[in-house]
């Protein structure tokens, strides 16, 4: 029943040669994003930080929902899992935090795909309302008073911020920047190499055709699993750092609010664009906040209206605009 | 067990608003193959209409009346102005719509009417009937209102020639359209009726809860809950699952796991008969064609 119409996804094709405005784009970027922390102050470090933050869940939500073509509205379900995994091994058990990602990682990747498994069985829709579900729900888990000695309860758990290791000249906001950069550059470069592999194939082939992806021999069950288990490793992970940088978990910062920032966020960015992670992070960083000094109910009002509007005005997202003007720029330029 | 009858009753109570709300999410659901996640802020919508109309002095069934009225029309208009246009895209980008809607509806309710929690009238007297201890007024209301409300929509889909062809477009929209239905219409009608029972689902619900931004958020996932458990596209089943989702949240959260756990009740149900049963009890089993 899930069938795309041709043009509301972009298939990622294998490109043979990278353009070379998109090489000098990407070269510039990285410098730029290196050398933040030598011009901003540490407050506009931080925010940029919880951009690239977002970046890497998007990224897994993307992956999931853009190329897998499986709705989740309970992506926040997994970010909160994530922040609480770090802050409790953090804070209960001592762990050191750069140890905790992983772990934050992994505990999402076995909830993730255990929660697949029978998803797989869901059309879109009830993936969808189960996922939804999810998201409402978990908020009151971790305000459960039963665990409250793991999670603080309504309370939550405060952290302390990391200082850079080696006694490297960083204020803790610049290290933690840098950290989080690292994680999204190599979670990029894994997200990039399985679009591109024959696992990114074999995903787009089950979102624009089960049957004939199945009838070609891939196991759509397994890998339908397998992708929602990645794609809340990435959201894990991104919670965890979040849980290191905001220094706070509490029940409330996961609601279902944030699940739908997250599809905001790639359906701005860009359904299955890698590229559109970071649109949609510096999106959803950033808007609500400037609508939110106008009035405390608009950042929902320009949620709802920016998703209303995306699909019939711009279903590629900003990576899609950005990709338009790119392939077209040139070509006014020669006339 | 006095303690335990008046957990079944008020479950019962709840569970005519879950009902309400499935029921209107399965209309939707039969005419379209869609569930519209904007249903709860929908009702919450009309309901905080029926409230300024109440503040504004019109008499309670006079203002209840214009609600259900109002909420048809915006029904109608929500289905031709953002529905339609998406309706052949593909499930991504309808959830899409729907969620956008569900966002956009709650924030121009909370930014037109404010974010503090108000009270809203109960139509129903606030002394027990027959001077019993059980149940009271409101909670029999809402069960009978409940009941009511699905007894005219049965009569509607089976004894009137739109409720058949709005029956015919459920089941087949282009043998439809040849017979000489207008199935435009007739989606907009559904989803006129699917507003109207929603808002009568939300100020139903809003004397007990009060009145705030949020109201509808976990009576939606309540309906969904219901809706799935009775069978997506069965009117009955969606009423059936609505008072059993209503007493099996109240008495799981009084005796097994504690009342700030009871949304954990909707997910458990959700996920349990998408994986055991997923076409509900009264639902009939989807067959895909290849």
């Amino acid at each position: 029943m899930v069938e795309s119409a041709p043009g509301i996804h972009p298939t990622p094709t294998t490109r043979t040669g990278v353009p070379r405005w998109r090489t000098a784009a990407v070269v510039i970027a990285v410098v730029a994003a290196c050398a933040l922390p030598l011009a901003a102050d540490d407050y506009r470090v931080f925010q940029v930080t919880l951009v690239v933050i977002d970046a890497v869940a998007l990224l897994g939500l993307n992956l999931l929902t853009g190329y897998g073509g499986q709705i989740s509205l309970g992506h926040g379900a997994f970010f909160g899992i994530g922040a609480y995994t770090t802050a409790i091994l953090v804070h209960r058990f001592g762990f050191p935090y750069w140890a905790t990602l992983p772990c934050a990682g992994a505990v999402c990747m076995v909830a993730g795909f255990l929660f697949g498994l029978p998803a797989l069985r869901f059309d879109g829709l009830y993936l969808a309302l189960a996922t939804f579900a999810l998201g409402v729900v978990l908020p009151q888990v971790f305000k459960f008073r039963g665990i409250e000695s793991f999670t603080g309860g309504v309370e939550g758990i405060s952290l302390d911020k990391p200082h850079a290791p080696l006694g490297l000249p960083l204020s803790p906001d610049q290290w933690l920047y840098l950290l989080s950069l690292g994680v999204a550059a190599a979670g990029f470069l894994v997200a990039r190499n399985i679009v591109r592999g024959p696992t990114g194939r074999a995903i787009v082939a089950i979102r624009d055709s089960p049957i004939a992806a199945a009838s070609v021999g891939i196991d759509t069950a397994m890998y339908k699993s397998v992708t929602f288990g990645i794609s809340a490793l990435y959201t894990g992970v991104a919670g965890g750092l979040s849980a290191l940088a905001v220094q706070f978990v509490g029940p409330d910062s996961f609601s279902a609010f944030l699940s739908i920032s997250l599809l905001v966020g790639i359906v701005v960015g860009g359904l299955a664009s890698l590229s559109g992670a970071i649109y949609g992070a510096i999106f959803i960083q950033f808007v609500p906040n400037v609508a939110g000094d106008l009035s405390k109910a608009a950042p929902g009002a320009v949620y709802g209206l920016v998703l209303l509007l995306s699909i019939y005005a711009l279903p590629f997202g900003v990576s899609g605009l950005v990709k338009r003007i790119a392939s077209a720029l040139p070509r006014r330029l020669k006339k | 067990m006095e303690e335990f009858l008046h957990q079944v009753v008020s479950g019962l109570a709840n569970g005519g608003v879950y009902a309400s709300v499935a029921l209107a999410l399965v209309m939707i659901y039969r005419a379209t193959h869609l569930v519209n996640f904007a249903q709860g802020e929908m009702a919450l919508c009309s309901t905080y209409l029926a409230s300024a109309l109440i503040e504004a002095g019109v008499p309670y069934w006079l203002a209840f009346s214009a609600t259900v009225g109002i909420s048809f029309a915006a029904g109608m208009l929500i289905e031709r102005v953002i529905i339609r246009p998406a309706a052949r895209a593909p499930v991504l980008s309808v959830v899409i719509v729907f969620i956008g809607l569900m966002v956009a509806l709650n924030s121009l309710a909370s930014w037109v009417f404010g974010t503090t929690i108000r009270t809203f009238p109960s139509p129903f007297p606030a002394r027990p009937p027959f001077g019993n201890h059980y149940i009271g007024s409101h909670e029999l209301g809402v069960v009978g209102v409940t009941l009511g409300m699905m007894l005219l929509l049965y009569t509607f889909f089976r004894h009137t020639s739109l409720g058949l062809a709005m029956r015919a477009v459920a089941q087949n929209q282009a043998s439809s359209r040849l017979v000489g239905i207008r199935v435009g219409r007739m989606l907009a009608l559904g989803w006129g009726l699917a507003a109207a029972v929603g808002a009568v689902a939300g100020m139903m619900v809003a004397p007990v809860v009060f009145l705030d931004p949020s109201m509808m958020g976990g009576v939606l996932l309540y309906a969904f809950a219901a809706a799935l458990l009775g069978g997506i596209d069965s009117p009955g089943g969606a009423v059936v699952g609505g008072f059993v989702v209503g007493v099996l949240e109240n008495v799981v959260g009084a005796y097994l796991i504690g009342t700030e756990l009871k949304l954990t009740v909707a997910l458990a149900l959700i996920v349990g008969v998408l994986v055991l049963r997923p076409a509900g009890l009264f639902g009939s089993v989807a067959a895909t064609r290849v």
